[in-house]
């Protein structure tokens, strides 16, 4: 199973669980990851509190991009199901913003395949944050650390 | 040939277009770039710097990739999804 979505409506946490439960014999682990708003951006020092956060993405090629990662993903984890719903739009703190889930026959699998997902998305989906804060609306710079996380999965 | 370019986030704001239709000539990306920054500001600063990236007909490409009639090419900063 690879299930891909990306939407502006919230994440149904119960549903994603289900159909990986479901998602077919010998799943003996399950992983997942919910990346959320935060109300601070703490990045370089900077402690601006942000009030709301907007997702753009490039309709067709997201889709795309989430459905490549996936696939690499069941391939080179051996995973059973590997689901990830992407929200888009205008959020605020804690909202719900991304959704990873790997279904594996052994929990090592499924960790990594989770994190896998997450780097890859992190650096290859083609989303972008603005953040509305008191002091303006400004754009999310893309983080070292990400580009760091994913060559860690190259070797 | 026909080109469709399109621009997101800062690259959009910067340049005031979502996209364009073009005839170009360009046999790269590279070769592409070079049509579009001869219009001058803003693309000599938005499309010459280093941190812009380039997807050809939805997927992360490269100044070397090869363009040809139809493509859709986009340009737009490091992603920040997830």
């Amino acid at each position: 199973m690879i299930h891909i979505a990306v939407q502006t409506v919230d994440i149904d946490l119960n549903a994603e669980y289900a159909a990986l439960r479901s998602a077919g014999h010998n799943i003996g682990g399950i992983a997942t990851f919910l990346g959320v708003m935060r109300d601070i951006n703490d990045v370089a020092g900077d402690t601006a509190q942000v009030n709301t956060l907007t997702l753009e993405h490039y309709e067709g090629m997201t889709q795309a991009s989430l459905q490549a990662i996936a696939v690499q993903a069941k391939s080179r984890f051996d995973a059973h199901a590997v689901r990830v719903v992407h929200r888009v739009g205008t959020f605020a703190p804690s909202d719900a913003i991304v959704w990873v889930g790997v279904a594996a026959s052994h929990r090592q699998a499924a960790f990594d395949g989770c994190a896998f997902v997450m780097d890859y998305l992190k650096t290859q989906a083609p989303f972008w944050k603005k953040e509305n804060t008191p002091l303006g609306e400004r754009w999310v710079d893309a983080r070292e650390t990400d580009t760091s996380a994913a060559q860690r999965w190259t070797s | 040939m026909k080109l469709q370019l399109k621009y997101f986030a800062s690259v959009r704001e910067a340049l005031g277009t979502s996209g364009e239709t073009i005839d170009s000539n360009a046999s790269t990306i590279a070769a592409l770039k070079v049509e579009l920054l001869a219009r001058g500001e803003p693309y000599t600063a938005t499309l010459a710097h280093p941190s812009v990236r380039v997807a050809l007909n939805h997927a992360m490409s490269h100044d070397e990739a090869a363009l040809k009639d139809g493509d859709e090419v986009a340009f737009f900063p490091p992603v920040t999804g997830g």
